[in-house]
């Protein structure tokens, strides 16, 4: 279908933006104005204007203007990009009495200026990207969004300081909450940690009141040792299958008494709380402050499980509480919202071959040596070697392990210079040694941060300047004999170091968890290449994600500290609490939809939907595409074989149109582009 | 029968022969067949990249041409000397990463009416064919005398592992295929810190000082750990490790003896073959010793050359030879 | 070869090692970390760690570059080039600098670049290397009074391992190969 067959009757307003010398400084943006105004005539064009800042109250009132003034039918603003001011000039067209979706926002500052120099090809190219505007808009429609009720009551995935905080939020404010948490107790890593950076402060003294509130708020159900298994639904309702695994305990009746756990006869190296270096019973609670107090059987590790007898737990129960036949539990659950808050895991340290890590005994992880320093952890917080008993009289630190490596990761963990820091502080403090910090460069831009890096310099701690090249234990020297060696280039001095040491603590990466992947998928949403959860905008909306209704907090959306994911927590809160007082929000009416005539009911589309928005009617053998779920991403219209879907807002007819404008074919001779 | 593309490089028919004529002897039982690349010629060491970077890729070019005119069947290449193995690896993957270069490479090829194709062949080290593509099922099935009570440091320095174009290696630093496939023969295998730590390798000619520290390094902890023998995968190892151990003794008044050992003369072995075919007396640090605490007689070496009147200084000397003269080689 | 870092002012060193390195070489992305400097077992005898090196490369001093004995003591190890956080083939880099400070006449490791050249003259007329040459006359040049200590060595390469003390046989195709290696010559100079 070409565009010239059909007479315009449309009345078209083009206005290019100068967006100070943002555009201007590249493409002659007066030229193209009066260029659209004399050459695009025929496709409807009626008046065309430049202006500094169209996104100005002031540009948007010369638009409603001239909407009133020459009765526009359409609009074609030549500016940024659609994610930016799309939404302003709707509403500035509605505010005209002009349906907002027949107003089209061209890019010839992302598209254009910025990325080219050539000022003259640069005006062409804006001059071939308003002419498919104008082209496509005469196609549009007037659209009436979509409005749907938001379920009062959020999901919170993780029970880590972030999901924590967000939960209490919502909360407080009167919402129910549903806190669904892996493990058998909430937490998360602050769960392990002694102190706390850079005030020092008691991490269990400032967390566990928080986990107290959260078990006994009357707006929060929480259900831990559990995950979400199945997402369905979409923003405002949602429903989540959650799989509550069987804990052998009865809830109801445990008091948390702990005799179980201490008449248990089978002792299991507790690889999660204690990341190896400790044991707990095979029925436990993680630590002795957990949310709730119930302890688990661990099935895998049980006695009785494993050979049918012992049960000394059930004999010696007071209340009875003990039950073997506990079966998983599936619990479905209506949401208007979710928030997704479930944290990091720790870099494999043995990844790096010359640090030695699981074949030097005294190469430790950081999250081994925050267990160690614990008051509460197995040493009960005597910082000593693999033997469990020689103090160590000098340690080492290396920080970026797995972090600022093309070979690992990318990125900075940011907040492993101050736990650093906060390490040799607890090695001077308890153990008097000699401290090496192995730097590449020393991160610490928050409030207090480098007057806590002073103070660590004060603490007399050794700051050598240079990623260390390896830890062995092959010594050169007699000095070296029964030491492990940190082989490093002490870049300021501009020598290679041979330090021999008792300790030597990996600063080791956070890592977006194992099953990121899995997660994101089940949720509907995006990882980055190194599997953080991907934020709607990095700097204007940190929390919320491409899909309406699901929030992030805390690491799952990057490296970041305790006071960060509180942050994080609480504006995922803030803005779940607004979607929640809307009680109905107006969805993007900019849909797929799918022609029962032609679907040959191949199912293609069906699987690669990232939103899952399409179900297929066995009975009828065609697809259909629920509304309220699809993004209006274009992924099936692209698929299907049939050509059976179309997109509201990118119909074939638009596309094409749009395609000719672009190659100038809707203007008739040739000769006159150039003119 | 698994048909190879051999490329022996130089020094395994000089100070290695030890080397060429242990790996024949094991090549047959295993059924692998090496057809020499005809009319090789020098890989050019890490020495040629050092001078000229374009006639060295060309000098190493040279081989790969040849290598792809005469493959039939197989598309590998095996060399069993690290160094030769890295520079014929590294053509190829800079050939083929790298597409302007790749072509500059086969302009200077052309002249001798030659070309090579990016990526046609497979360049691997003999270690690597061995445990990868002949498998430690096949090995063990060979083994009749297995090494059992030899303890055996396995060092395979440096350029084996890396930077491993292929990545072919479980770990460019701590690989475990090397004891693997030791521990096929039954050996005990001594878990060796230093297993790619490096042998010194030119420094021996440049930087004495330098190298006979690696060396003792080397030496020493595997001394400390009470190793019988080292084995090793590169001439240019052995040779440090072994022939300079004397020397390094002598400046750091030290008095180790280490037989430092092929890996292939191991496998000989334990696959039954007699010593005297896998090249043993060679070596500088007699192994007779080690092989004794297990059963193995190596006869007293008859010497392989006439002994030389004087020093054994190369006639070339005496007549202002190449290799005198000041002028730089570009 | 195909990096081709954003410098900006004049045509710079570190552009020109850039250029010269086969492969995406990475030289201009170094952050200073001493991953290189600690890994290196040639450090002791070096006058200045790689990463200074490359420091020095990044200021453009050019002469404190191409006259360092760095390049010359690297022993190919390729420890560096592996630990690197940011994937420098610093081994291949080190390689084009020992080449443009032959060629510049910069540089002052004598005894190193006279062993490769020394190596090389065997190669480039015979095709094969020969190392009892190489190794006396190597050792007769700059360590002449070492000659003492090599001799049992020397004998050892003799007697034990029937190393031939008269230079290799040539290859057939001696011609072939010179015509190649002239060729390459004049690419390189181009
Ligand atoms: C060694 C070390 C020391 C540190 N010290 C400090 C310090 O002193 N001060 C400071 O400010 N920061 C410190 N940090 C950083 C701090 O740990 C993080 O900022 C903090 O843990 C972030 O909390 P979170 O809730 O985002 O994640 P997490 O603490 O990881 O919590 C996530 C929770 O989600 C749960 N979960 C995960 N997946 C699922 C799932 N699929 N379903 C259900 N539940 C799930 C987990 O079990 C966990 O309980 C330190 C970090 C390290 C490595
Ligand atoms: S039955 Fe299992 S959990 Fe209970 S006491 Fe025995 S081992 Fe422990
Ligand atoms: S915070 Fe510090 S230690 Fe951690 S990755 Fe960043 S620079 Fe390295
Ligand atoms: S290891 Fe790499 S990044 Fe670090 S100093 Fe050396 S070259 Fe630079
Ligand atoms: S490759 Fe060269 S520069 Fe790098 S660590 Fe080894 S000897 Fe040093």
């Amino acid at each position: 279908m070409s565009a010239e067959e059909k007479k315009p009757q449309e009345r078209v307003g083009v206005y290019v933006c100068h967006c100070g010398t943002n555009i201007a400084g590249v493409v002659n943006v007066e030229d193209v104005s009066t260029w659209a105004g004399e050459k695009l005539k025929d496709q409807g064009v009626v008046v065309s204007r430049d202006y500094k800042f169209m996104c100005s109250s002031l540009g948007q009132e010369l638009i409603q203007n001239d909407i009133k003034e020459f009765g526009l039918t359409r609009v074609v603003v030549a500016a940024c990009s659609p994610h930016l001011h799309e939404q302003t000039f709707r509403t500035a067209c509605k505010g005209a009495d002009l349906n907002p979706y027949l107003c089209e926002l061209v890019s010839i500052r992302e598209q254009v200026s910025w990325v080219h120099t050539d000022k003259d090809a640069a005006t062409e190219k804006s001059k071939a990207i308003i002419s498919g505007g104008v082209s496509r808009v005469v196609h549009h429609e007037p659209l009436e969004p979509l409005y749907v009720s938001i379920h009062p009551a959020t999901l919170i995935v993780g029970g880590g300081i972030a999901g924590i905080q967000a939960a209490l939020e919502i909360a407080d404010a009167g919402y129910p909450v549903y806190l669904v948490e892996r493990e058998p107790s909430i937490g998360g890593h602050m769960a392990q940690f002694d102190k706390t950076f850079p005030t020092l402060d008691c991490s269990a003294c400032i967390l566990t009141p928080k986990m107290v509130q959260v078990g006994n708020h009357p707006n929060i159900t929480l259900l831990t040792y559990s995950e979400v298994e199945k997402v369905d639904g979409f923003v405002g309702n949602f429903v989540v299958s959650i799989r509550k695994r069987a804990r052998s305990v009865n809830e109801a009746d445990c008091t948390g008494c702990g005799i179980c756990w201490e008449k248990c006869p089978k002792k299991v190296i507790d690889d999660k709380f204690e990341v190896g270096i400790g044991y707990r019973k095979a029925v436990y609670t993680p630590f002795p402050q957990a949310v709730p107090k119930y302890p688990v059987i661990d099935r895998e590790n049980c006695i009785y499980y494993e050979k049918g007898t012992c049960k000394a737990c059930e004999k010696f129960c007071p209340t009875g509480a003990i039950n073997f036949a506990q079966e998983d539990e599936i619990m479905n659950v209506e949401v208007g919202n979710i928030i997704l808050a479930t944290g990091w895991d720790l870099f494999d340290a043995r990844r790096i071959p010359n640090y030695g890590y699981g074949r030097l005994p005294n190469v430790f992880t950081s999250m081994e040596f925050e267990r160690l320093s614990n008051a509460a952890g197995p040493t009960g917080g005597q910082i000593v070697l693999r033997d469990g008993k020689t103090v160590p009289k000098s340690v080492a630190i290396i920080h970026c392990v797995g972090s600022r490596d093309k070979n690992y990761n990318n990125y900075c963990s940011s907040i492993c210079c101050m736990q650093s820091l906060k390490f040799a502080h607890l090695v001077h403090e308890r153990t008097g040694a000699t401290v090496y910090n192995c730097y590449i460069d020393i991160r610490t831009p928050a409030k207090a941060y480098d007057e806590f890096y002073q103070r660590l310099i004060e603490e007399g701690t050794l700051f050598i300047r240079g990623k260390v090249a390896e830890v062995t234990d092959a010594a050169l020297s007699p000095a070296e004999e029964g030491k492990l060696v940190i082989q490093v280039e002490d870049t300021l001095i501009g020598k290679q170091r041979r330090i021999p040491v008792d300790m030597v603590v990996l600063s080791a990466a956070l890592e977006p968890r194992a099953d990121s992947k899995e997660v994101a998928k089940r949720f509907g949403i995006s990882c980055s290449a190194d599997g953080w959860f991907i934020e709607k905008h990095p700097k204007l909306d940190p929390v919320a994600t491409m899909t309406e209704g699901i929030y992030i907090a805390g690491v799952v959306q990057g490296p970041k500290d305790i006071p960060a994911s509180v942050v994080q927590g609480a504006a995922a809160a803030a803005r779940v609490l607004g979607k929640i007082q809307q009680k109905e929000i107006a969805l993007e009416p900019v849909r797929a939809t799918v022609n029962e005539e032609q679907c040959s009911g191949c199912r293609i589309c069906n699987d690669l939907c990232p939103f899952s928005a399409i179900l297929f009617h066995e009975d009828k053998m065609v697809s259909e595409i629920n509304p309220a779920l699809c993004q209006g991403c274009g992924t099936c219209v692209a698929a299907c074989p049939a050509g059976a879907i179309s997109g509201t807002g990118f119909s074939n007819e638009q596309i094409l149109s749009q395609i000719d404008g672009l190659l100038f074919l809707n203007i008739k001779s040739k000769e006159a582009v150039k003119a | 029968m698994s048909e190879y593309i051999f490329y022996p490089g130089c020094s395994i028919e000089s100070s290695a022969k030890a080397y060429y004529e242990s790996t024949m002897a094991i090549c047959k039982p295993l059924g692998i067949a090496l057809k020499e690349i005809d009319d090789w010629n020098c890989c050019g060491a890490t020495e040629y990249l050092s001078l000229n970077l374009t006639p060295a890729y060309a000098l190493i070019g040279r081989n790969l041409a040849l290598a792809e005119k005469q493959a039939n069947g197989s598309q590998t290449v095996v060399a069993p000397c690290s160094a030769c193995y890295l520079n014929l690896a590294k053509a190829d993957h800079y050939m083929y990463e790298d597409k302007a270069f790749g072509e500059k490479i086969n302009e200077a090829l052309s002249a001798g009416g030659l070309h090579y194709t990016p990526g046609k062949l497979a360049v691997r080290h003999l270690l690597d064919v061995l445990v990868n593509e002949i498998g430690l099922d096949k090995i063990r099935a060979q083994v009749s005398k297995p090494l059992a009570g030899l303890r055996v440091v396995p060092y395979l320095g440096c350029m084996l592992p890396r930077p491993d174009y292929g990545e072919r290696y479980s770990d460019s630093e701590h690989p475990l295929e090397f004891d693997e496939l030791l521990q096929a023969l039954g050996a005990e295998v001594i878990d060796f810190p230093l297993k790619t730590a490096c042998c010194g390798g030119h420094m021996t000619q440049i930087g004495p000082d330098t190298a006979f520290e690696l060396i003792r390094r080397l030496i020493a902890a595997a001394s400390e750990s009470g190793a019988d023998v080292i084995a090793t995968v590169c001439p240019m190892c052995q040779m440090n490790l072994d022939a300079f151990q004397g020397q390094m003794n002598g400046y750091f008044h030290t008095h180790y003896k280490m037989p430092v050992l092929f890996f292939t003369q191991l496998m000989g072995i334990a696959f039954g073959e007699k010593p005297e075919k896998l090249g043993f007396g060679q070596e500088f640090v007699s192994a007779r010793q080690a092989l004794k605490r297990i059963g193995v007689e190596v006869p007293e070496a008859a010497p392989a050359a006439k002994k030389p009147a004087g020093l054994p200084m190369p006639s070339p000397l005496q007549k202002k030879p190449i290799g005198t003269t000041e002028e730089a080689s570009q | 070869m195909t990096s081709n870092p954003t410098t900006s002012g004049p045509p710079s060193l570190l552009h020109e090692v850039a250029m010269r390195t086969p492969g995406n070489s990475h030289v201009e992305m170094c952050i200073q970390c001493g991953t290189c400097g600690g890994s290196c077992p040639s450090a002791s005898a070096m006058d200045h760690t790689p990463r200074a090196l490359f420091a020095m490369l990044r200021a453009n001093m050019r002469d404190n570059v191409l006259s360092s004995n760095t390049p010359w003591m690297c022993v190919s190890c390729y420890f560096c080039t592996v630990r690197c956080p940011q994937d420098i083939h610093i081994t291949d880099v080190m390689y084009t600098i020992k080449n443009i400070s032959l060629e510049t006449k910069a540089y002052q490791a004598k005894t190193a670049s006279d062993f490769s050249k020394t190596f090389i003259r065997w190669v480039e007329n015979y095709g094969r290397s020969f190392e009892v040459g190489l190794a006396g006359l190597h050792t007769l040049k700059h360590f002449a009074g070492r000659l003492l200590a090599m001799a049992p060595m020397a004998i050892g390469m003799i007697t034990k391992k029937g190393m031939s003390i008269t230079p290799p046989k040539r290859i057939q195709g001696m011609d072939q190969l010179k015509k190649i290696l002239k060729r390459a010559k004049e690419l390189e100079a181009a």
